[in-house]
């Protein structure tokens, strides 16, 4: 007889006990907390104004009263890290809610109708794909002109064809299920098989690729806003940040430092929170573990 | 002096208790059978012999094979035996074979391994070992893909892989459940030669008693992870002296009572298949170019009566679940219609079809696959209620899910459950009651038992014969397996090669076969009761 190994599906709380056994999910966990927790605090307390320059205190080093320093303008760091997050996640937040919102339903499609649909639309997302993203991205905001608003669908157009892809090969890895099968032999519509019965069975494959995606939305920001084309000033930003410290790297290093620790620190907080939820949700590794 | 000696055994996995206190040994040239249902730990043995159990495992206990203490061996000890000494063959000739290495590397492989022979000498003496099994080298040369083989092929390479470096012990774990009955008469036989031609010890796991009554010369029971009778298998048999033993014998050869075989003389035919050919288009050889399409079903014809219990059987590949689909209307005819009602349903849009697929409905072979594992089950047996003009309300549905559960024998507080809290038997009364909900006139069952255990197929059989008397409901019985088309149809379509090749009334096909396929089918059918009956003839 064959070993019907059945995988159970799991009740919450017996995922959320393995998800606390489990190292690289616990650490990007409270790292994305953190980040989150600061962005929200930041709109009702910052340790000084973020708009108000103090010229008397530009360019300081470290100290208690400015813990990551000052810039040129005698901003506090801090509060600038603080209200840049901000804008890093509110654009790479919908960002990918856009990816989601019109690639997966489009990957989805592609899957249920087969055939030409399938052959057409998948090419149009390949050629999609081909163009450097942070390329049309400036492309986008040179025609439309620079703003937060901007890169957001900039970032947003970038995500379709990745989440398309991926609940396409999740959605045609169910279809031949024989429980869609009986779904069609029910009379039901292939939109309605890939409401009720596909798309719960790759959200978990959506998810992992929602936060990947969500980190490299945060780059892409952090790349914009570098180049001047996302947020504008007074509006403080991670990448514009960077930016104002490159030619002040020698005198002021701190300015360039902490901006760049945050954007590697929540990237990285977001990477290992999308392993740890793949690698418990994957039955796979959760047999070797 | 035994080969093989199981004592004492226990074996468990986390908590859980899979063997308790097992016994059992096997003697060079002995054909030994381990009969179980599922879950009653055959496999696991068969594991813990080659010592392939999964890390949470803890056995204790003796397993001592030609000497060696198979428990205490270190896992070099284990390697040099398994696929030397030990050899294994799988249920799956699908996935048991390495899908992108030509099945002349994997007969040689372990052959090289073990021998240290060079490439070309490994290669003669798979060479040989295929000729052996029946795939000569003219036909199937050593350098066809396992994908370029039948499921009856693989099983040979499977088994050449096994018996390549003569093992003293072949540990067969349900080698023919994926195959039909044709190939798998041809496999046991196989295996039989080889076993008498090499003095080679036999662990034949199997869940179905017919066949390892024609194969063992002793036969162990188990249940639940305890040996419930071991002994010699035409007395075990014939005696039935554990009441395990007859329990598992009556249901392997269950016929459900039915009240009144239905008459077809009744005048409106409620299904009406009308010259049906189906063509799939061949494959792409070159960009303009496609090799000839390949025909699956051929100018079929035959109809249904309401009521009417039909059985369409034939082998694996015969075109019979093609059929069934286009039936279904879950496929389109390449010619021919078909009529449900007097209506064709062939090229109606999936809005037209609605009031057919209210009464024609389906049964599924798997019933692990064919129910969404993030559903409960109140959705799910609710499902084909959406082809209802009116939408129940939802207490109206909890009310006919509930009706549905209980015919078919569950509790209506089952809706609220996950399909994976259930056992095998209990899914597929799922499905039945998914298939009855919208009271059809036609259900389409496609292999609807030859997923479960012998007892649980019993049960599920007398629940169809008995929805049948109850609800009036036709049935097409899609199998390859005769048992089942005997136990409750009236009628039998035999298919072959996508042709009809002989139709009547279940018993005269059965008994008296005119035809070449339904004759091979009838001869390859494993039967306890010839089986039992040769056995206790040849001990005289």
């Amino acid at each position: 007889m064959t070993l019907h190994i059945d995988i159970p599906e799991e009740t919450l709380s017996g995922i959320l006990a393995k998800a606390f056994r489990n190292t690289a999910f616990v650490t990007g966990f409270v790292i994305t907390v953190l980040i989150l927790a600061m962005a929200v605090i930041s709109y009702v307390w910052t340790p000084y104004d973020v708009t108000k320059l103090v010229i008397a205190d530009k360019t300081q080093g470290s100290s208690l009263a400015h813990w990551f320093g000052t810039d040129h303008f005698g901003r506090d760091i801090l509060s600038m890290i603080m209200v840049g997050a901000r804008n890093s996640i509110a654009v790479a937040l919908v960002a990918v809610g856009i990816g989601m919102g019109v690639g997966v339903p489009l990957g989805a499609f592609a899957a249920a109708r087969g055939g030409l649909v399938d052959e057409a639309l998948m090419r149009v997302n390949d050629l999609v794909f081909a163009f450097p993203a942070l390329l049309s991205a400036i492309m986008i905001t040179a025609i439309f002109g620079p703003g937060a608003v901007n890169a957001i669908i900039a970032i947003g157009i970038f995500n379709i064809p990745v989440f398309a892809r991926v609940a396409r090969a999740g959605a045609l890895a169910i279809w031949p299920r024989e429980f869609i099968l009986a779904a069609r032999a029910a009379g039901k519509s292939g939109t309605q098989i890939s409401i009720e019965h596909v798309l719960p069975n790759i959200a978990t494959l959506l998810l992992v690729q929602g936060t990947i995606q969500f980190a490299l939305g945060i780059l892409a920001e952090a790349g914009l806003s570098y180049l001047g084309l996302g947020a504008q000033p007074p509006m403080p930003s991670w990448g514009r940040m960077l930016f104002d410290a490159q030619t002040r790297m020698v005198v002021a290093p701190w300015m360039a430092i902490f901006p760049g620790m945050a954007i590697v620190i929540t990237v990285l907080g977001l990477n290992l929170l999308g392993d740890g939820i793949a690698d418990i949700l994957d039955p796979r590794s959760r047999r070797q573990r | 002096m035994s080969l093989l000696e199981i004592d004492n055994l226990s074996l468990t996995i986390g908590d859980t208790q899979i063997l308790k206190d097992m016994e059992l040994s096997v003697a060079p040239g002995e054909v030994m059978g381990l009969v179980g249902e599922s879950g009653s730990g055959k496999s696991m043995t068969a594991l813990t012999v080659m010592r392939l159990l999964p890390h949470a495992a803890r056995a204790t206990g003796r397993v001592t094979f030609d000497g060696i203490d198979i428990l205490a061996a270190t896992e070099d000890q284990m390697c040099a035996l398994r696929g030397d000494d030990i050899g294994m063959v799988f249920q799956e000739p699908m996935t048991a074979l390495n899908p992108v290495k030509t099945i002349g590397e994997q007969v040689a492989e372990g052959i090289r391994w073990h021998t240290k022979a060079t490439r070309a000498a490994a290669e003669e003496r798979a060479r040989k070992m295929l000729d052996r099994v029946g795939l000569p080298q003219a036909r199937f040369p050593m350098s066809r893909y396992p994908h370029e083989l039948s499921g009856g092929q693989r099983q040979r390479v499977v088994i050449a892989i096994a018996c390549a470096l003569k093992p003293k012990l072949l540990i067969a774990d349900e080698p023919t459940t994926a195959l039909d009955v044709v190939l798998q008469a041809q496999i046991l036989d196989l295996l039989r030669d080889l076993v008498a031609e090499s003095r080679m010890g036999l662990l034949l796991i199997s869940h179905d008693l017919a066949v390892v009554t024609e194969m063992a010369d002793r036969i162990t029971i188990l249940r639940r992870g305890e040996v419930m009778e071991a002994g010699d298998t035409a007395r075990t048999l014939s005696e039935q002296l554990h009441p395990y033993t007859r329990q598992l014998a009556q249901a392997s050869m269950h016929v459900p009572a039915r009240a009144s075989t239905h008459d077809a003389s009744q005048s409106k035919p409620l299904l009406q298949v009308e010259s049906v050919t189906r063509d799939y288009p061949g494959r792409r050889t070159s960009l303009f170019k496609r090799a000839a399409s390949i025909r699956a079903v051929d100018n079929v014809s035959l109809s249904m009566q309401p009521g009417q219990s039909v059985a369409l059987v034939g082998r694996s590949g015969c075109g019979k679940s093609t059929l069934a689909r286009m039936i279904l209307a879950l496929d389109k005819p390449s010619s021919g219609t078909i009529r449900f009602r007097g209506e064709a349903v062939t090229g109606k849009s999936e809005a037209e079809l609605k009031p057919a697929r209210r009464d024609m409905q389906v049964v599924f072979q798997d019933p692990y696959g064919s129910f969404d594992p993030r559903q409960k089950v109140e959705k799910l047996v609710a499902e084909p209620l959406h082809v209802l003009d009116k939408k129940p309300t939802r207490a109206e549905r909890r009310e006919m899910v509930a009706h549905a559960l209980h015919e078919v024998g569950l509790d209506q507080r089952d809706m609220d459950k996950y399909p994976h809290e259930f056992s095998g038997g209990q899914r597929q009364r799922l499905s039945i009651a998914r298939a009855i909900i919208t009271r059809p006139k036609l259900v389409v069952a496609d292999e609807p038992v030859s997923a479960l255990d012998v007892s649980i197929r019993a049960q599920i059989l007398d629940l169809f014969a008995e929805l049948n008397q109850k609800l009036g409901i036709a049935y097409l019985f899609i199998t390859h397996d005769l048992t089942v088309a005997r136990a409750i149809t009236d009628e039998v379509l035999v298919m072959h090669d996508g042709r009809i090749v002989e139709r009547g009334k279940t018993s005269e096909v059965l008994d008296h076969p005119h035809s070449e396929a339904a004759r091979a089918l009838v001869a390859a059918a494993p039967d306890l009761h010839r089986a039992i009956a040769r056995r206790m003839q040849e001990q005289g």
